[in-house]
């Protein structure tokens, strides 16, 4: 696994008012793989993510797509480069149909009239792609669907866009064993279709089962790089909760080993 | 922690493509199965509609001649064409407490314009800038609505004090009397003109010949693309009922008068705003925002443009429904758009099966609900009981429509539909 990064953030940093919420931290995902982010609540995954996607800009740092840099200013740079996020509140519209949802606000359009039966067909076909099979039909309202259903179609609204990337925040918090079962498939599954896949999850389990390597963070830097063949649960555990951290938080120096 | 994760979920159903109804018979069974878990759609404004109608048959056979079909297509009309408006409105939960004196501000306008000499306008020109007005106004309450963020209860509220205002200056400065009439023979034909007999049939063979060609599109379409279709049969059954109805309607109507004018104005109006609701990306968008606002801001839906265009909307058919209802009296006089005409008119959405909590119901239930409406009304004219008992019944009905309502909810919340 030489592969090269098809994300890659560098030391980026980022500031609310006082708080350091990131510093100077490293992440990166590769073609074809589950990298998880884990963390402790307050860590600076949320910060992270929001910086890529373009929400809340870093202040500092590199960011490179596809071995080039890039600019990251607003949610619109993210989605052309490919980049798509499945926040945890799936922000679907339950009166609408699954075809609907997938579509909404990129409509395919036949002059002024919608075209329902070519957005059916490619939503059918994405829907076959990643073997989401328990729907009784595309047609169905959203506020029908289980919650395991309802994150497929999200997942599946996200890669349905050519995107290279896709980054699921937490997508089993919420969910059953049957559910949490038929989600992490599907992350397996989209990594297997060359996506780079980002998992942010408190579930270890959940995580060893699917990540091929883990990210850490602690107090907003990044403490570790796993693979998750490497190593156990419990070495994750004390990575999120005592890793050794690079820089003393709150003064921006590096510890002198 | 060593799960083999390719182990597949565990399949709760067979895939995607199968489980639509094939057969008749199949989709009936789905049909009765919705309804069991509270999908009623339409069924009961239909059996409302028939209990109103047996009701009030039975108190006074008048009720059911063809003098008093025409009535009440006539009474209903100004109804169900301001109703198309507060139907866009709550799609996306939102109200607008000002539609009945908007209204009335675009009847008011048109008449003073037509005045003759005075300034004497034709009466295209009258009725257009009487609409723009009245689309004006509506979109200035959309633009306040979310450019400072206050509830639209409030804002209309205070249009509603305001325009109520604005009819009273208008009248009072202009008329002596209260009353303006209007002279015009074109606009006094909108409400007063019916089709002669041949031109209603016509009216009845494009409207089902259109209808049919509309369904029959949209199976090919499904079937070239390979797409599960309804099956044939449920499609000829519900183009038969439709074609029952225009041509028991018209027929009944030509025994009378004919199929009053009007009605081909409203019917233009639904078919038109049926299509901008179902068949566009702006009524897409008006349907997301109803249903989740923040997917439909993160889908990258402007959600403040949608909602400013959806109270022109209801603007623009405010003011078309007070020119109807201008021309229906043949005057507009200072009390225009006072009275029950709010309530009626939201009443009629609401009736109709139009959710107040935005994301659900269709364009067609203002129709729906404004027959309710002008039926009760009507019947009780019949029956010259005074408004204080025709207020009490309306509030009945309005109240059972409601609890029929949330009584399928919860069947729905039962089963999981939601």
């Amino acid at each position: 696994m030489t592969t090269e990064p098809i994300l890659r953030c560098k030391g980026v940093s980022k500031k609310f008012g006082a708080v350091q919420a990131l510093y100077r931290a490293d992440f990166e995902v590769r073609r074809g793989e589950v990298m998880a982010l884990v963390g402790d609540n307050g860590a600076g995954k949320s910060t992270l993510i929001k910086g890529i996607a373009g929400i809340y800009p870093f202040d500092e740092g590199e960011v490179t797509f596809e071995g080039k840099p890039v600019k990251l200013h607003g949610p619109k740079d993210a989605s052309d480069l490919g980049i798509e996020i499945v926040y945890q509140d799936l922000a679907l519209a339950d009166n609408l149909d699954v075809v609907a949802n997938m579509f909404l606000g990129r409509e395919q359009m036949n002059g002024i009239v919608l075209n329902e039966a070519t957005m059916e067909q490619a939503a059918r076909e994405t829907l076959t792609g990643l073997k989401v099979k328990t729907l009784r039909s595309v047609r169905q309202v959203v506020a029908g669907l289980s919650g395991g259903q309802r994150q497929s179609i999200a997942v599946a609204k996200a890669v349905m866009w050519n995107s290279k990337v896709v980054i699921l925040d937490e997508p089993t918090a919420a969910l059953g064993v049957a559910q949490t079962r038929q989600v992490l498939d599907l992350v397996r599954r989209l990594a297997d279709q060359d996506l780079g896949v980002v998992l942010i999850s408190h579930n270890l389990h959940d995580i060893f089962e699917v990540a091929d390597r883990i990210t850490s963070l602690r107090l907003g830097q990044t403490v570790d790089l796993f693979d998750t063949a490497d190593v156990t649960q419990q070495d994750v555990v004390h990575s999120i909760t005592a890793g050794e951290m690079k820089f003393v938080p709150g003064m921006e120096k590096e510890i002198v080993e | 922690m060593s799960d083999d994760s390719t182990t597949t979920a565990p399949d709760e159903a067979p895939s995607a493509e199968s489980h639509e109804p094939t057969t008749v018979g199949e989709y009936f069974q789905a049909w009765w199965l919705r309804v069991q878990s509270g999908g009623l759609g339409s069924l009961p404004i239909i059996i409302g509609l028939i209990v109103i109608v047996v009701i009030f048959a039975s108190l006074d056979p008048r009720y059911l001649n063809e003098r008093n079909f025409t009535n009440l297509l006539l009474q209903m009309a100004p109804f169900a064409t301001i109703a198309i408006g507060v139907v866009f409105i709550l799609l996306l939960a939102e109200i607008d407490l000002a539609i009945a004196f908007n209204s009335a501000v675009g009847g008011v306008v048109m008449t003073l314009l037509l005045r003759p000499d005075n300034p004497g306008l034709p009466w295209p020109l009258a009725i257009l800038v009487a609409l723009a007005v009245t689309t004006a106004i509506g979109l200035l309450m959309g633009v306040i609505i979310t450019k400072a963020g206050v509830p639209s209860f409030v804002v209309s509220l205070a249009f509603n004090l305001g325009l109520n205002g604005v009819v009273l200056i208008l009248m009072l400065e202009f008329s002596d009397s209260g009353t303006i009439r209007i002279a015009d023979q074109t606009v006094r034909d909108i409400s007063g003109a019916f089709l002669p007999d041949a031109w209603g049939w016509i009216l009845a063979i494009v409207t089902v010949g259109a209808y049919a060609g509309s369904s029959l599109l949209k199976y090919r379409r499904r079937s070239v693309g390979g797409l599960p279709t309804r099956p044939v049969g449920i499609v000829a059954m519900q183009l038969g009922g439709m074609a029952f109805l225009v041509f028991g309607a018209v027929g009944y109507a030509n025994l009378d008068r004919g199929v009053p004018f009007v009605m081909v104005v409203l019917g233009a109006f639904l078919v038109f705003w049926t299509f901008v609701a179902g068949r566009t990306r702006f009524g897409r968008h008006v349907y997301a925002v109803g249903g989740n606002p923040e997917a439909a801001r993160r889908a990258g839906i402007n959600v403040d443009r949608v909602k400013i265009a959806v109270f022109g909307i209801g603007g623009l058919m405010a003011g078309a429904g007070g020119i109807v209802i201008a021309s229906r009296l043949q005057s507009v006089a200072t009390n225009s758009g006072g009275g029950p005409l709010l309530l009626n008119v939201i009443a009629a959405a609401v009736i109709g099966g139009t959710s107040l909590f935005g994301g659900s119901g269709k364009v067609n239930s203002a129709l729906l609900g404004a027959l309710v409406i002008a039926a009760v009304d009507n019947g009780m004219n019949l029956q010259n009981v005074n408004s204080g008992v025709k207020f009490v019944v309306t509030g009945t009905v309005l109240l059972a429509a409601v609890l029929a309502d949330a009584f399928a909810k919860r069947r729905q919340a039962a089963s999981g539909i939601r």
